[in-house]
């Protein structure tokens, strides 16, 4: 039985995985990377402590090194079910692991996309979107300000765990901002541009309760660079 | 039209007397802000809504409603949890101080152990925020664990014995992404005593607390 997979770019990975399991090199589709047949964790284009004070060195290492390593984790092992299960054409052993690949594999997505919209203040973070990116801005919130603010009022709006999105709406041709609980992947008729997690754990070692500062220093951070060239693939 | 205000209830017991299973800073946290903001919030759309709903505009005070789930449900839910709650001194953290839920848990899982490692398992399998809990079932009387999104709470038929927080904020100070250790030392500081009195007791009486704190 046909699994639907989050993303375009997870699809295509995971044909690598069911067909090649433990014989393809590593290989990288759209930012994310597997390691024969295998999700693993990317390595961060920073150090850990690079986006201080913005986010910690400390939320930063466990972030990437224990969250994201967990869902690259059950990731694999939901693929690894399925495939188990195809093998026996036990579909329905395969379609009880949906919920725990949407998870893990949404889960590995996000976070892989995240890290990839941030860079350090010092280096490519902060700043206000350039070029063809402004002018999109522009056009569809009125000013980047704007975006900044609902943007904010998304994630404070957010109900539990979960991300805040700029996604290009593709049948539209419009920007949009987007909330997804807990691990859902932007899919579908959304391109995503830019994420922000909001998750408690993306913050609560530094900022506690205080999640709307947050929100607030996180746009020094915010790699334009990254977002622009996402928007001129979308 | 102004309908009540809630209020943060005390807590049974000092924000350090649950160490070394919740530190004092996370007990702290938790009550004076997490569930502060829960309450503000929760007032300010019973409000907003009650205001509305007295000019005629239900669609204003229909847009509260999510509001008031959400925040609701966090007021009912924290309430609920410190009562469940007691320091591992205490005698009431002891299993035994909850005969007749002991001997329904028995039949049911078999045993004790059984039972928590059903119920741990359940909590350490909610994606994203939430709460697990022991329930009485309204119409069979049965106990049986059930899990809930963010802030939904148990206020339809059946009874909450005692509930488990599994939002990050309630334990990533102290067990930061080791949430199975955090699991493990909360069966520690369970309110037996508590448990046996909602297991045994009517309904409504696991709620009062909220009624008393307005
Ligand atoms: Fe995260
Ligand atoms: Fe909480």
């Amino acid at each position: 039985m046909p699994i639907r997979l989050p993303t375009a770019s997870l699809r295509s990975a995971g044909h690598a995985a069911r067909g090649a399991m433990g014989t393809r090199p590593a290989s990288a589709v759209g930012g994310i990377t597997f390691a024969r047949g295998k999700a693993t964790l990317p390595d961060l284009a920073y150090d850990y402590g690079a986006l201080e004070p913005h986010i910690s060195g400390k939320i930063m290492e466990l972030h990437h090194k224990n969250h994201h390593q967990t869902y690259v984790n059950g990731l694999n092992s939901a693929l690894e079910t399925i495939e188990e299960a195809k093998a026996k054409g036990n579909d329905a052993a395969a379609a009880s692991v949906a919920p725990l690949l949407n998870f893990h594999g949404g889960g590995h997505i996000n976070h892989t996309l995240f890290w990839e919209n941030l860079a350090p203040a010092n280096k490519d973070g902060g700043g206000e979107p350039e070029g063809a990116l402004k002018k999109s801005i522009d056009e569809d919130f009125g000013s980047f300000q704007t975006l900044q603010k609902q943007m904010n009022t998304a994630l404070a709006g957010i109900q539990g765990s979960g991300w805040a999105w700029l996604v290009k709406d593709k049948s539209a041709g419009t920007l949009q901002v987007v909330t997804r609980p807990n691990q859902d992947p932007v899919t579908g008729n959304y391109v995503p541009l830019l994420g922000i997690d909001a998750w408690e754990h993306a913050y609560y070692l530094q900022y506690q309760n205080r999640k709307a500062e947050y929100f607030s220093a996180i746009w020094n951070v915010i790699n334009w660079k990254t977002v622009a060239g996402r928007l001129e693939k979308a | 039209m102004a309908g009540p205000t809630y209020k943060l209830p005390k807590l049974p017991y000092a924000y350090d007397a649950l160490e070394p299973s919740i530190s004092k800073q996370i007990m702290e946290l938790h009550h004076s802000k997490h569930h502060q903001t829960y309450i503000t919030n929760l007032n300010k759309a019973l409000e907003t809504s009650a205001t509305a709903l007295s000019q005629g505009k239900l669609q204003d005070s229909a847009a509260q409603l999510s509001a008031i789930r959400f925040n609701g449900g966090g007021h009912i839910n924290h309430s609920l949890f410190w009562e469940n709650l007691a320091p591992s001194s205490s005698p009431d953290a002891k299993s035994d101080a909850a005969p007749k839920l002991l001997a329904a848990i028995t039949s049911t899982w078999g045993s004790l152990d059984k039972f928590k490692e059903v119920f741990a398992a359940a909590l350490l399998g909610i994606q994203g925020s939430g709460w697990g809990w022991l329930v009485k079932e309204a119409v069979t009387g049965q106990l049986r664990i059930v899990t809930l999104a963010n802030q939904e709470a148990v206020v339809v038929g059946d009874t909450p014995i005692f509930g488990v927080d599994m939002w990050e904020h309630a334990y990533y100070l102290q067990y930061l992404n080791g949430k199975a250790a955090y699991v493990e030392n909360i069966w520690k500081v369970i309110n037996w005593k508590t448990a046996e009195a909602r297991y045994t007791g009517a309904r409504e009486d696991a709620f009062k607390v909220l009624k008393a704190n307005m």
